[in-house]
């Protein structure tokens, strides 16, 4: 047997307020102020989709130190922040993965994410170890457009391999034609899409079915049979259509987390797939499809093993833990559409040192510190001679991982002096649990939450971005501690 | 211990130049103001100095690098010129190089002169500096203010302290410097302010509002000095000299071990400790006459004053709200204004810390000249609380 045997994701904090971004551009384009419902999350200034991916990747694979199963790792994303580096190089780097790991970025389609499982799957089965398949997308709209309301941010995190299996995997289905219902060229932020009537009637209603039913077909499951069906639109009602065209229970079909997440595009698929694994019965049939460029389906059975995995959070837990927004601007700002004043600061020369950053990679990209064999004592950056007063021990430290380790945090503050995309810049120093101190920025904060002695947690982020040369640098960032909103009790 | 510098240096002259934003002035005029007034005040002529040392901190802007600038501005007669640069601590650096040089008998009279000028940045507050390839791409993009707040933050934690306390007690500290700069005419602030200005002010970097911050300013100061022996010949009288100078610098300890409590200056206290030692100072709340701390923010020099030992540790917020450290004060502190409000060009700040230390011992301090001073200690801080660079200089008259 082979199938998932872990899975995560991950929404960013941030909820636009459907409303105030239509009202905001009410002058302009008044049809949607009535119809503007809920929330959609969108990325904060320092997240992107591999920061995103990297969150989901740790929502899957939990605080276990040793992450040495993963043989591959497959980043799928129409929004990759770098067209040539290997983005799911970074995200290896910062999950500390070992470096003999595969590693590759899947794009192109709305269907990367399901056909990257689909590779994964096809790994697993003909021999390799464990696939870690990620999808992530950070989407950039027009102001005032139908998409700028209907899509999400985030990222879903699989693994796929054959030992403690979670969801078997049974059959999959595929076509693939030039069916072209939106596109993207090449160095273009902003997708252009064709007539939505043209796309669902010719496109969704034709295709997807076709996919479907040979998904069933090499599964051997009858659509009645199924207990969850995805299928992620921005269309209304067209999963239930679907459903109904394909013989799938109305019932079967899942909720698509439009009212407070949003369609987050490419991982939008998997992301449902992880939110109903949450939740999902042993003996249950999954099925997921999903369009683009044709249409791609998989089949997957709940088995027993699911009662023993638990995500590190959970879509449910990262959707619970949304702030509404309500500041159109700061939407804009953050997608890059808005080019606010950044004062003489906002001019400091970003360049990054690229054998600098390779020498290092280990301590920025995965937060490993140096603990001394001898003393104990945890050292961050590592040293080759430790600060121990008195006894300056050399060539003692090993690499010592903190990036799961949680902090408690000792001096802050919040200015606003220096350019921060996101003001006021939150920064101070944290105590790791088990040695270790660094000095870092806050993230994801809001006023009060931090103060001497708050208990802090590490998130991958964006560190600076180098406008000029086109280049993001990534490092960690301290986030306040939440109680999980089950030890509240709520939901 | 080592024999220490106590009376082997002394004084020959100084001079310093009207701080603040200095648009008339180029770094090479704010250099020859300040020089003008040392030589004159020394009485040598320039083929009489042996060797200078110079401190500016701003590579590019200003003056420009290594030893020329100075040498150049000021026409000197072909002498070794030395570029100190140790962060806002570069002035005292500057002083400790010549007064070594002399005491070591290399020479006989060298000048410490150190210049910034920021205003032709372009900023308000502090440039962005740049440190390197590496820090920078894992260390915050941190700003002054919000490095020194810190102190706060920790110092409430750490004492229990009330935040609202905490922020009128350093609140007092701008309001007692601004009283006192009030009273030099060459301090970029010269005006005083209420409470209520300072607690009301728009917050920089919480809990520092603008008043609770430094002066960004343009400005010059320099140093003569020589052996005694060389001064009296000279014709000089009633002689300053150096007890004590003492730097210490961190090696990483505080920002990376989980050992440092963030609420206090870890190198303050070992450059006291130090510097008492070598001027043979044992009670310094009776010993020390006056005070000149690197005042860059409020809480600093609050919290400086217990790394000093001149407040119990967790006493600050009390002896500043008593008045201990105003100008009537049983040991005042920033009697010129300080950073606070004589301003702080930055490698010229340890140099006018002694300035205000030479004019108050000699009598010469005008409106603000204390009653009948001996001993005088200057504190000169840079970097961080974290990660600095702590000067602790101890000066007074000869055989005091």
């Amino acid at each position: 047997m082979f199938g998932i045997i872990g899975y995560g994701g991950y929404v960013p904090r941030l909820r636009l307020v459907r409303r105030a971004a239509a009202e905001a551009n009410a002058w302009y384009a008044p049809q949607f102020v009535n119809a503007a419902k809920g929330t959609r999350a969108f990325a904060n200034w320092d997240e992107d989709s591999i920061t995103m991916a990297v969150a989901a990747a740790r929502d899957c694979l939990g605080a276990a130190d040793d992450r040495s199963r993963i043989a591959s790792v497959l980043l799928a994303s129409g929004t990759l922040p770098f067209a040539e580096r290997l983005n799911a190089g970074v995200v290896c780097e910062a999950l500390t993965l070992r470096d003999d790991v595969q590693a590759a970025d899947v794009t192109g389609s709305q269907r990367a994410g399901v056909s990257a499982l689909a590779q994964a799957v096809a790994q697993v089965r003909s021999g390799g170890g464990d696939v870690l398949v990620l999808a992530s997308d950070n989407r950039k709209t027009r102001a005032a457009s139908s998409q700028e309301l209907d899509f999400g941010d985030g990222a879903a995190a699989l693994q796929i391999g054959r030992d403690k299996v979670l969801a078997e995997y049974l059959g999959a289905g595929t076509v693939t034609v030039d069916f072209v219902d939106h596109f993207r060229a090449a160095g273009e932020d902003i997708d252009y899409a064709w007539e939505e009537r043209w796309v669902r009637d010719e496109g969704i209603t034709k295709l997807v079915p076709r996919a479907v039913r040979a998904a069933l077909a090499e599964a051997k499951v009858e659509a009645a049979q199924i207990d969850h069906f995805i299928f992620p639109t921005t269309f209304q009602k067209m999963d239930q259509q679907l459903a109904k065209a394909c013989g799938v229970r109305a019932e079967a079909v899942t909720d698509s987390l439009a009212s407070r997440v949003g369609d987050t595009g490419l991982p939008h698929a998997l992301l449902l797939l992880a939110h109903v694994l949450e939740r999902a019965q042993p003996g249950q049939h999954i099925l997921l499809a999903q369009f683009g460029s044709g249409a791609q389906a998989m089949v997957f059975r709940v088995t027993d093993e699911i009662r023993n995995f638990r995500p590190a959070k959970g879509v449910s837990e990262w959707i619970r833990r949304g702030v509404e927004e309500t500041a159109y601007t700061r939407f804009l700002s953050f997608k890059g559409q808005l080019d606010l004043e950044r004062g003489m600061r906002g001019e400091q020369e970003r360049k990054t040192a690229l054998s600098t950053a390779y020498r290092h990679r280990s301590a920025i990209l995965g937060l490993v510190a140096g603990r001394c064999e001898v003393t104990g004592s945890v050292h961050f950056p590592p040293s080759r001679i430790s600060y121990d007063q008195g006894k300056p021990l050399q060539d003692t430290q090993k690499p010592y991982k903190l990036a799961e380790r949680r902090g408690t945090v000792l001096s802050w503050s919040a200015e606003f002096l220096s350019f921060h995309r996101s003001p006021p810049h939150r920064y101070g120093q944290v105590d790791f649990d088990g040695g270790g101190r660094v000095l870092m920025e806050f993230t994801d904060t809001g006023e009060g939450e931090i103060d001497a002695g708050s208990a802090v947690e590490m998130t991958f982020r964006i560190k600076d971005i180098d406008d000029r040369r086109g280049y993001t640098r990534y490092f960690w960032k301290a986030t306040p501690v939440r109680a999980a909103a089950t030890e509240k009790g709520s939901e | 211990m080592a024999a220490g510098i106590k009376d082997k240096v002394a004084i020959l002259g100084m001079g310093c130049s009207k701080f603040g934003e200095r648009w008339d002035a180029s770094p090479e005029d704010l250099m020859v103001e300040a020089y003008n007034e040392a030589m004159a005040d020394a009485g040598i002529a320039p083929e009489q100095l042996d060797a200078a040392w110079f401190s500016t901190h701003m590579d590019d802007v200003g003056t420009g690098r290594g030893g020329t600038p100075m040498g150049i501005a000021l026409r000197l007669p072909n002498i070794g010129v030395t570029r100190v640069e140790n962060f806002c601590a570069g002035g005292s650096e500057a002083i400790r190089a010549a007064v070594y040089a002399v005491a070591a008998g290399a020479c006989d009279v060298a000048i410490a002169l150190g210049v910034e000028k920021l205003k032709d940045t372009g900023y308000g507050g502090l440039p962005v500096a740049t440190v390197g390839t590496y820090i920078p791409q894992w260390y915050p993009n941190a700003v002054a203010p919000a490095n020194f707040a810190q102190l706060a933050s920790a110092y409430r934690s750490k004492h229990g302290v009330d935040a609202a306390l905490l922020k009128r007690a350093i609140a007092h500290v701008s309001v007692k410097s601004h009283a006192n700069g009030a009273k030099n005419p060459k301090a970029h602030f010269q005006k005083a302010v209420s409470e209520e200005t300072v607690l009301k002010a728009p917050i920089i970097a919480e809990p520092l509002g603008l008043f609770d911050c430094a002066g960004v300013s343009d400005g010059a100061a320099a140093v003569i000095v020589t052996r005694p022996d060389i001064a009296r010949s000279l014709g000089k009288r009633e002689l300053v000299t150096f007890k004590a100078l003492q730097i210490v610098t961190s090696n990483g300890w505080e920002l990376q071990s989980n050992e440092w409590d963030g609420s206090y200056v870890h190198t303050a206290r070992i450059a006291a400790r130090r510097a008492y030692a070598e001027a043979g100072i044992t009670r310094p709340r009776e010993q020390i006459s006056m005070t000149e701390v690197h005042d860059c923010f409020s809480i600093t020099e609050l919290v400086t004053m217990e790394d000093l030992g001149l407040s119990d540790v967790g006493g600050g917020v009390k002896d500043v709200l008593d008045g201990m450290f105003d100008a009537d004060g049983k040991i005042p502190c920033q009697i010129d204004g300080g950073l606070k409000c004589f301003g702080h060009p930055i490698g010229a700040s340890g140099i006018r810390m002694l300035y205000e230390m030479y004019l108050q011992l000699q009598g010469r301090a005008g409106p603000r000249q204390l009653s009948n001073p001996s001993v005088g200690l200057t504190h000169n801080l840079g970097g961080q609380p974290s990660q600095n660079v702590c000067s602790v200089s101890i000066v007074g008259l000869e055989g005091a």
